[in-house]
């Protein structure tokens, strides 16, 4: 990946005037871009070195043989693990994911919108204080927190004994796919809202104020101008969240009970209970394939509406 | 000692045979990484690698302060974790505590450095059961920790006096009228081997036909299990969310205390024996004072105060008289011969691994 | 803690009075939802600070109030210690990967250069993959590069912070960067142009307009990694060497034998040490503010 990034040209800056013009404006145009790429390097050369380089090690894995020890071997090459990745059982695995996942994006946004509109029509002072009280919750431990809602959802628990108040007995909400997406959206939330307020922060609103002139009615305001000035933040917040909940297995695992198996929870059975390196690496390859192409896709379209 | 004339499934022969060797000094098979230490040297500071709560801190401070170097302790989650760690040569440790399978394993992949029986005296201490496990028969290169079993832990007040059977969370008779209240392990090899028992198969099995089978058993008894859980089995249980869940007898009996209402059974069909044993890492950086800290764990003393810490059965027999009473007697945690002759190994099935994974994932949703 | 200062900083580009505030029922309803968020954040936290007072081992059953947890934890030096290396860990990684994710952020959406798309690509990665499959490649990576170490340099590398460090800021750059990118995407750009002409270095410029500009991001991405850092089990149990183990990987190793109370308490602790700082911050911010 490293080796197509050569120093920049002019070929790739925005196209400005006729190209007979311009020795000076397009050297100001390569001085620019190759500004840009050198702010980018320090990451790109870390990403390079502790992140590309060992994804490159485990990509030549998933072309090896699992010994029957469970070490993998290397060598005597083959294609057979990602043969495996068109069984029955991984396609229903990733069916399942896809459902439970998609569901958790959308009630993240539906929630977490309107709370990051509201806190970013707070008053400067508060919003920064509000914003850190949404993360303070997740500065402890993800499966103490975790536990702590089986305690919330158990047939013994708080949750349960109002609904049998109301005249819902015998319900069982721990270990129920319910508790699971549950669980989904309280782990993921705070990804949708971090985006989604650093967006909304900065629309200018007297451009609502103007747009509020204009149409009538508050929803079409909205409609019209809040919400495609913030389609940034929610295409971020939404891969935020899609992606994590998609291969989540801690949530899955005590709140539902692992009743369900999803993505998450079968790439970890390969490396950590069958000891089968290669195909868990084959999975994990398909998976970055997968939402790669379909993040960058929808960022894409995103980018598009936004102009 | 009542459980002197226990036998085993590995045979008392087998172990007259290993104890002669041991006594032998039976660690010279792989003389060439074996360490030349001394009873009691120490060459550096020492990295135990183990599994989480599983060691007295207080002996850790004893050992300390005995020899003069420091300890740090890590844990980890399970076995491949540990073998995936190990087996890449990410591991900078001395000391490690694989599970009896894993033992094999990091056998065959030369993992574990032989051991020098001139600077562990105490493996004398070893009950003849534990001298010649069938993963290590000539305990070239470890040294059982603590062993126990994996069965059922039952809250009395609500089913009852009872059979102790795998039919509690099996069969549609008896588990289906617990209202959905049972927990099994989250863990392939033991959640399908609980099957395998319940249907007169070897856990074990490689046939794929017996793995069907058990898969569909547990499939089918999903309607009343409540969740597959391999962590907090024994809270859900305390906190009535459950009434039978699958799990390990230290764990069971440490967090029972002296209810009365709860009890730990080991199924009649059959069920899982394990150990745990410390092993020292073929590249340790302080390779004699892991010896030393192996002697120092095999003393009898000291084996008594781990097991009193842990609740789990300790496979150093010269121990035995310091065990408190209550641990001791407890059937629970020593069980009598009949019961012991029903327990059974896991063992590494090599290629078969990924069936029980597949089918195991197939079952449960 | 300078997140929360930068959020409210100075240089708002919206001043307060041109906040369009909604309508009655509107800005109630939205009120509403905050006061909901707040307290579905917050349950399980409740619950958590009222176990570690819970003198009874097992979680969810009431034994009485007790204050040992408490005790037992500064008296345990696991515990201290894990929280020390978490701590350590969390700081690091959160400063280094927000520098870095920030010029990332920057680089990407402000500048046109080649090679940008496959840059973009392998920026998404690390949000995309899997834990475990994350860990074990930096595992198999940290060995080969310690053996090479070994053998030009006679470097004899371990394991301990430093390899934590380096994976946890290997995952956050991308984190950060898509935060701060989303503030970026769509901003005025012939603001900072603007700028650069008012100012005649560039550097000025970026930091009288552009770092303002994108602060809240910044901030927003720099909680996030924090978050991420204090929350990783996985890729820190593979790459952690003797001693440096980190308080989220104890837990995990602890609860198999059940949670106790102790980790509860724990958890209180950090919650309110960070509750502690925000005030602390508050003040400060408030004092520079007259």
């Amino acid at each position: 990946m490293a080796t197509t990034l050569e120093p920049p040209t002019g070929e790739a800056a925005p196209p400005s005037a006729a190209p007979s013009q311009l020795g000076l404006e397009r050297d100001a145009e390569r001085a620019e871009s190759r500004r840009g790429f050198l702010i980018g390097l320090p990451s790109l050369l870390y990403l390079v070195l502790f992140f590309a380089i060992p994804l490159g090690i485990v990509f030549v894995y998933s072309f090896g043989n699992r010994s029957r020890t469970g070490r993998t071997i290397l060598g005597d090459w083959t294609l057979s693990s990602y043969e495996r990745l068109f069984s029955s059982l991984v396609m229903q695995i990733t069916g399942r994911s896809l459902g439970y996942a998609i569901l958790t994006t959308v009630v993240c946004l539906l929630v977490g919108y309107p709370f990051a509109y509201y806190l970013a029509t707070r008053p400067p002072k508060v919003r920064g204080i509000l914003l850190v009280l949404v993360m303070i919750p997740f500065w402890s431990n993800l499966l103490v927190r975790t536990y702590a809602w089986r305690v919330i959802l158990g047939s013994d628990g708080p949750l349960v004994q109002v609904l049998g108040a109301v005249g819902f007995t015998d319900v069982r909400l721990l270990f129920t796919p319910f508790a699971t997406i549950l669980g989904l959206i309280y782990g993921f939330l705070p990804f949708m809202i971090l985006p989604l307020y650093a967006s909304i922060e900065r629309l200018d609103f007297s451009l609502v104020e103007a747009a509020r002139d204009l149409y009538a009615s508050g929803w079409e305001a909205f409609r019209r101008v809040t919400w495609p000035l913030s389609r940034p933040g929610v295409i971020a917040g939404s891969i935020l969240v899609f992606i994590p909940s998609f291969g989540a297995y801690v949530i899955p695992e005590i709140l539902g009970g692992s009743r369900t198996t999803m993505l998450g929870s079968y790439v970890v059975l390969q490396f950590l209970s069958a000891r089968d390196q290669p195909f868990g690496a084959a999975l994990s390859m398909a998976i970055l394939a997968v939402m790669l192409a379909s993040a960058l896709l929808y960022f894409r379209s995103g980018a598009k509406d936004v102009g | 000692m009542k459980r002197m004339g226990r036998t085993r499934r590995w045979t008392a022969g087998a172990a007259v045979v290993a104890l002669v060797l041991t006594a032998c000094g039976g660690g010279e098979g792989d003389a060439a990484s074996a360490a030349d230490c001394e009873l009691g040297a120490t060459d550096g500071d020492l990295n135990l690698y183990n599994w989480a709560d599983y060691m007295d801190p207080e002996l850790l401070a004893q050992f300390e302060e005995e020899f003069g170097v420091e300890v740090t302790e890590d844990v980890y989650p399970s076995n491949e974790e540990l073998f995936a760690r190990v087996e890449s040569g990410g591991a900078q440790y001395d000391v490690i505590v694989p599970s009896d399978y894993m033992v094999d394993i990091m056998i065959q992949e030369d993992l574990l450095m032989g051991l020098n029986f001139d600077a562990i005296p105490n493996v004398d201490n070893i009950a003849d059961e534990f001298a010649a496990p069938p993963y290590d028969p000539d305990l070239e290169f470890s040294v059982p920790y603590q062993w126990g079993t994996t069965g059922l832990g039952v809250n009395l007040s609500v089913i009852g006096d009872v059979e102790p059977s795998w039919d509690l969370v099996f069969d549609p008779e008896v588990a289906g009228e617990l209202g959905g209240r049972i927990s099994l392990l989250d863990d392939p090899r033991e959640t399908m081997g609980a099957a395998l028992y319940w249907l007169g198969h070897d856990p074990n099995t490689t046939d794929e036909d017996e793995l069907q089978e058990a898969a569909d058993v547990i499939s089918a008894s999903r309607d009343w299990i409540a969740a597959f859980e391999s962590n907090q089995y024994s809270d859900l249980l305390l906190g009535g969310e459950t009434v039978v869940a699958q799990g390990y007898s230290g764990n069971f009996l440490d967090n029972f205390g002296d209810d009365e209402d709860y009890a730990y059974l080991i199924p009649e069909e059959g069920a899982t024996i394990w150990t745990d044993n410390m092993a020292i890492l073929a590249d340790a950086a302080a390779p004699c004072t892991a010896h030393t800290f192996v002697n120092f764990i095999l003393d009898a003393q000291n084996g008594a105060q781990l097991t009193n810490w842990t609740y789990y059965a300790s496979p150093n027999e010269a121990a035995e008289e310091f065990i408190v009473d209550d641990v001791l007697d407890n059937p629970a945690i020593y069980p009598d011969d009949e019961v012991l002759d029903n327990l059974f190994f896991l063992e590494d099935t090599g290629d078969s691994e990924r069936f029980y994974t597949d089918f195991f994932t197939q079952a449960k949703s | 803690m300078s997140v929360v200062d930068t959020g409210s900083g100075a240089g708002e580009p919206v001043s307060e009075d041109s906040v369009a505030r909604p309508r009655r029922a509107v800005e109630r309803l939205l009120a509403g939802n905050a006061w909901m968020v707040f307290a579905f954040l917050y349950l399980p936290i409740l619950v958590l600070a009222v176990l570690s007072f819970n003198d009874n081992r097992v979680v969810g059953i009431w034994g009485g109030f007790t204050f040992r947890w408490y005790g037992e934890m500064f008296a345990d030096r696991n515990v201290m210690g894990a929280l020390r290396n978490s701590l350590y860990v969390a700081g690091i990684s959160t400063v280094v990967s927000t520098a870095l994710g920030t010029a990332a952020g920057i680089s990407l959406e402000r500048f046109r250069y080649r090679g940008q798309r496959a840059y973009d690509g392998l920026l998404y990665l690390p949000v995309i993959i899997p834990d475990v499959t994350m860990a074990v490649m930096l595992l198999l990576f940290f060995v080969q590069a310690f053996d090479l170490a070994g053998a030009l340099f006679g470097i004899d590398a371990r394991y301990g912070i430093g390899t934590i460090s380096l994976s946890h800021i290997a995952f956050n750059i991308s984190f950060v960067a898509v935060v701060v990118r989303a503030r970026l995407a769509g901003l005025d750009g012939r603001l900072e142009e603007a700028a650069a002409d008012l100012y005649a270095s560039r550097w000025k410029a970026f930091r009288k307009v552009t770092l303002p500009l994108i602060a809240p991001g910044v901030a927003g991405g720099a909680l996030l990694a924090l978050t991420l850092s204090l929350d990783d089990v996985v890729i820190t149990s593979f790459v952690a060497g003797p001693g440096s183990t980190t308080l989220p990987v104890y837990v995990f190793g602890l609860v198999r034998r059940g949670v106790t109370p102790l980790i509860n308490a724990v958890s209180v602790l950090m919650l309110v040490a960070s509750m502690m700082l925000v005030l602390v911050s508050l003040l400060v911010s408030r004092r520079q503010g007259e």
